[in-house]
């Protein structure tokens, strides 16, 4: 028998061994890959918790957006993570919840605020040898503290979103969206208060956690007009170019009729206007028109949807393809392009063409990508990225990484763009954004928008501007304002009325600060 | 035998005793300490009290082996204590509320160890009562399937409550059945190593014990759907049956035998299906917040986060693993003491199974050698079937790793098991002193 006792031993210590050949594997060899799988999730949102979170700092460089500070003696976390503006810049910090993860920001400069970027290897060597707590880096944005408050001031509590940007880097100003998010609610607190916090604002209908600003896309209506504008002098009309201008355009194929704005005639019912005229008093019958006269029968070209493409659009065709699988204007954010058919749609839908010329029917876009296009005018038909961070210094303020400039796309000539800022410039001086501007010493190049969703709600009002224009000076700002469902105007909100004063105070501030 | 010699042999071997049991205290109070001081930053203020009634225990089973067994294998105790003493850190870390609780239970379980030294102070007691003990091994194995006394938990039906109390009837049916088949086998084992025929095949009579234990563990499975009850059952049975005979052909049958039995139970119920399931798909991105794959994937990520040296006492997570003070308390090791931490885990197993084993070798009677071998199987299969199981080497069967896990019947059968090894091993024999080779040179 003893020898069946020592085979038995033999084959225990055997078994042990694979036992512990699968210890080591899980724990050393495969640990690294186990460890960093989505699912554990937990625990290296836990691991982060252990480390001083960098901070996000404004474009003033002293206010801060998030920070981490200690969380005090009985806490699961060594740090919790504070927000001190509270909801004004819950869409650009986003939020960094030991539940629900990250967003914004805080996502897409995780590697560094957590101090795990390649780039701080060697300070994070360094604070080791030292005997220095590991900080994570600070991350620095363009947004300035001052034009987000007056952003939403000026908003005064209506849904809807503003975006500004400087046009010659693309830096993102202001980008304020309501209604928003508090990011105190889903960072710190108990997980039962962090939980009902993120099913509340889940479960909100008017989509709090998404920036109206640049992750929702809405019908621009006539504030596309810029595009269409745009495609027109790209070809070879001017401002001068002599249009027909029905009362109604009866549009080919269907019983569909286009008409202007409540019915009206456009322009006291002149014959014919000027390219400058249809845009200043935004005739969308004169503007239905040129869609019609934008797509080459002969070749299948549609001079709009190159133009949008050119200006950023992610071109679809719906109802298939109404996605944007590749984003056409890079940003750090997550940023939904504004959206925009290609030719092949219009081929059997010649009114379509007509009604995507006066932003209707599938075109689609939000106020990050109009203030985007407008830059493009302002900076003479170069169209810029935006840019949120500039960059990054590590807890000794050392800079770590720098981000650039980048331009995208150059959807308008020089010429076009000087074009344009006539045209721009005619809509608050006489045009549907006069009342608006009306005393305002800075010249301001815009464009109105009213689009009615279809339903019975109030339509959504529209202003996209650039200033100081047609002064000989760059323009430094390029702004543009959405008001949803009409906001407090209800049924009679118009662009104009509503949005422009937004536009208006934003840019105000901007110039004159 | 000389007059002197033996008292020298007995001084040497409790010193050895004596200092490792030293370590294995030092071990359970550092590691106590630490749980305080890595979970809340300071020295649990109960250090006090806890040292002294976990002092008391080990010194009291210490005393006990020197005065009831003196001549008794001197590690045996000194590494269970060890595995102990981590174990009750370990769920003080855990599972504070119920730490109290679990002292206790490693109190009573020193002090069955104790009765049970004294209680069979010649181990021949227990080969006189083949069937009595046989049966009631098995009325404790089946005892959960009585209605009104047994419940299920888990999905498996392996508890009674008597009076308020449940515990596993099964953790002392399995001891019950080890002295029976060790007693039975050292009877019959010439017989059955009788072989037919070239292949030594067994004769079909003596197939007869095989294919009871091959039921009873089935009966296990189907009535109390316990897995890793009745794999622990076949694998000593099998183990026992093959050292007592020698015969390759009785492994051969168990192989086949269990094989059959896996897939009567992977075609009859869904149970053993999903184990499996399980098993094999717990790192899916889509599954990882189920349960059932959730508790291996989670299992893998607090091994994976420990790394080798890992995170430290009261710094990991491992509440995020279910089951964590029973069924996972390895993986909660591998977190927060690493590579090494269950490497210390496996070798004071190998240990135990090394002494366990080197006791049947030196013992000179069937029985004696059986026995020793069947318990030191037990404690061998229990620890490879649940920490293979928690790291994804098999399918999981729920077991409680010995002496460590979470719950008072599995300790206090464990030290049932190594009370009946430290009296195999102190050797009394018929009222005259059975000498150790060693100690007859």
């Amino acid at each position: 028998m003893d020898r069946q006792i020592r085979r038995l031993g033999i084959a225990l210590v055997a078994l042990f061994a694979v036992l512990f050949g699968q210890v080591a594997y899980v724990q050393v060899f495969a640990a690294e890959r186990i460890a960093d799988s989505p699912g554990n999730a937990t625990r290296q949102i836990r691991a982060e918790f252990e480390v001083e979170r960098g901070q996000i700092i404004a474009a003033d460089r002293r206010t801060v957006l998030a920070r981490s500070v200690e969380a005090g003696p009985n806490q699961v976390y060594r740090f919790r993570r504070e927000y001190p503006e509270g909801d004004l810049f819950g869409h650009v910090t986003g939020y960094y919840s030991r539940i629900f993860g990250r967003a914004g920001i805080e996502q897409a400069f995780n590697q560094y605020l957590a101090g795990t970027a390649p780039e701080l290897a060697v300070s994070n060597v360094t604070d080791l040898i030292l005997g220095r707590t590991k900080k994570g880096a600070s991350v620095y944005t363009t947004i300035w503290p001052e034009l987000q408050r007056v952003a939403r001031e000026a908003l005064g509590g209506q849904p809807g979103a503003v975006a500004a940007i400087d046009p010659r880097t693309g830096d993102v100003l202001a980008l304020y969206s309501n209604p928003g998010f508090d990011p105190n609610v889903l960072s710190s607190g108990s997980d039962r208060a962090i939980r009902s916090a993120w099913d509340e604002l889940n479960g909100d209908a008017s989509k709090p956690l998404l920036s109206k600003a640049f992750q929702e896309l809405f019908l621009p209506g006539s504030g596309f007009k810029i595009v269409t504008a745009s495609a027109e002098l790209e070809r070879d009309a001017s401002v001068d170019t002599p249009w027909p201008n029905p009362h109604v355009l009866d549009l080919p194929t269907t019983d569909d009729d286009l008409t202007n704005y409540g019915g009206a005639l456009c322009a006291g019912g002149a014959s014919q206007v000027t390219t400058l005229v249809a845009f200043q008093q935004s005739c969308n019958v004169t503007f239905g028109v040129m869609g019609l006269d934008l797509y080459g029968e002969r070749t299948g070209n549609f001079g709009l949807s190159d133009q949008a493409d050119a200006y950023g659009f992610c071109m679809t065709n719906p109802p298939e393809v109404t996605g944007c699988d590749e984003p056409r204007i890079p940003f750090a954010l997550p940023f939904q392009n504004g959206r925009f058919p290609e030719a092949g749609y219009f081929a059997d839908r010649i009114p379509a063409r007509a009604y995507a010329a006066v932003g209707l029917d599938n075109v689609l876009t939000n106020p990050l990508h109009m203030a985007l296009a407008a830059g493009a005018i302002a900076n003479g038909g170069e169209m810029m990225a935006p840019r949120i961070v500039t960059s990054v210094r590590d807890a000794q303020g050392r800079t770590v990484r720098e981000f650039g400039t980048e331009s995208v796309s150059r959807p308008i000539s020089r010429g076009t763009a000087a074009e344009m800022t006539q045209l721009m410039l005619s809509v608050t001086q006489g045009g549907t954004a006069s009342s608006a501007f009306s005393g305002f010493g800075i010249p301001v190049a815009g464009k109105t928008g009213t689009a009615t969703t279809g339903d019975d709600s109030p339509p959504n009002a529209w202003f996209s501007a650039f200033a100081p224009a047609g002064t000989g000076e760059p323009p430094r700002i390029a702004v543009s304002v959405i008001v949803l469902e009409g906001g407090g105007l209800g049924d009679a909100a118009t662009g104009g009325q509503i949005a422009a004063p937004i536009a208006r105070a934003v840019i105000d501030a901007y110039l004159d600060g | 035998m000389s007059a002197a010699a033996v008292p020298e042999g007995v001084a040497r071997r409790a010193r050895n005793g004596l200092g490792l049991l030293l370590i294995a205290y030092l071990i359970s109070l550092v590691a106590y300490g630490l749980v305080g001081l890595g979970q809340r930053g300071e020295v649990p203020g109960d250090l006090g009290p806890y040292a002294l009634a976990i002092g008391a225990a080990f010194a009291a089973g210490w005393i006990a082996v020197r005065v009831l067994a003196p001549r008794a294998d001197p590690v045996l105790f000194p590494t269970a204590a060890v595995l102990a003493g981590l174990g009750l850190a370990l769920l003080y870390r855990l599972r504070p509320t119920v730490a109290g609780e679990q002292a206790t239970w490693l109190i009573l379980g020193v002090v069955t160890f104790i009765v049970v030294l004294l209680a069979i102070r010649d181990d021949r007691q227990l080969d006189g009562y083949t069937y009595t003990i046989g049966l009631a091994g098995l009325i404790l194995l089946l005892l959960p399937i009585v209605p009104g006394l047994g419940f299920e938990e888990n999905g498996a039906r392996l508890w009674i409550r008597i009076a308020g109390y449940s515990f596993q009837p099964a953790e002392f049916g399995r001891i019950l059945i080890v002295i029976f088949l060790a007693s039975y086998l050292a009877s019959r084992r010439e017989l059955l190593a009788a072989g037919v025929g070239r292949f030594g095949f067994p004769r079909a009579k003596d197939l007869g014990p095989l294919l009871l234990a091959w039921g009873a563990s089935l009966g296990v499975l189907f009535l109390e759907r316990d897995m890793g009850a009745s794999l622990l059952l076949f694998g000593v049975f099998v183990v026992m049956l093959w050292v007592a005979t020698g015969r390759w052909s009785f492994l051969a049958i168990g192989a086949v035998l269990f094989a059959i039995g896996g897939w009567l139970g992977y075609t009859a119920f869904g149970h053993v299906q999903t184990r499996i399931d399980y098993w094999l798909h717990a790192l899916e991105p889509d599954k990882v917040h189920d349960l059932g794959y959730g508790q291996l994937a989670q299992s893998w990520f607090a091994l994976a986060s420990g790394g080798i040296v890992g995170t430290g006492i009261g710094q990991g997570s491992p509440d995020l693993i279910p089951y964590v003070a029973s069924d996972f308390i390895f993986s909660a090791i591998g977190e927060e003491l690493g590579l090494l931490g269950t490497t210390v885990v496996l070798l004071l197993f190998l240990i135990l199974i090394g002494r366990g084993l080197r006791v049947g070798v030196e013992r000179q009677d069937s029985f004696g050698k059986l026995l020793a071998v069947g318990l030191t199987t037990v404690i061998a299969l229990q620890t490879f079937v649940i920490v293979g199981g928690v790291t994804r080497l098999i399918p999981l069967t729920g077991l409680p790793l010995p002496l460590v896990s979470y719950g008072g019947t599995s300790r206090v059968a464990t030290f049932i098991i190594l009370a009946l090894l430290v009296r195999l091993s102190a050797g009394r024999w018929d009222g005259v002193v059975w000498r150790r080779r060693k100690d007859a040179t």
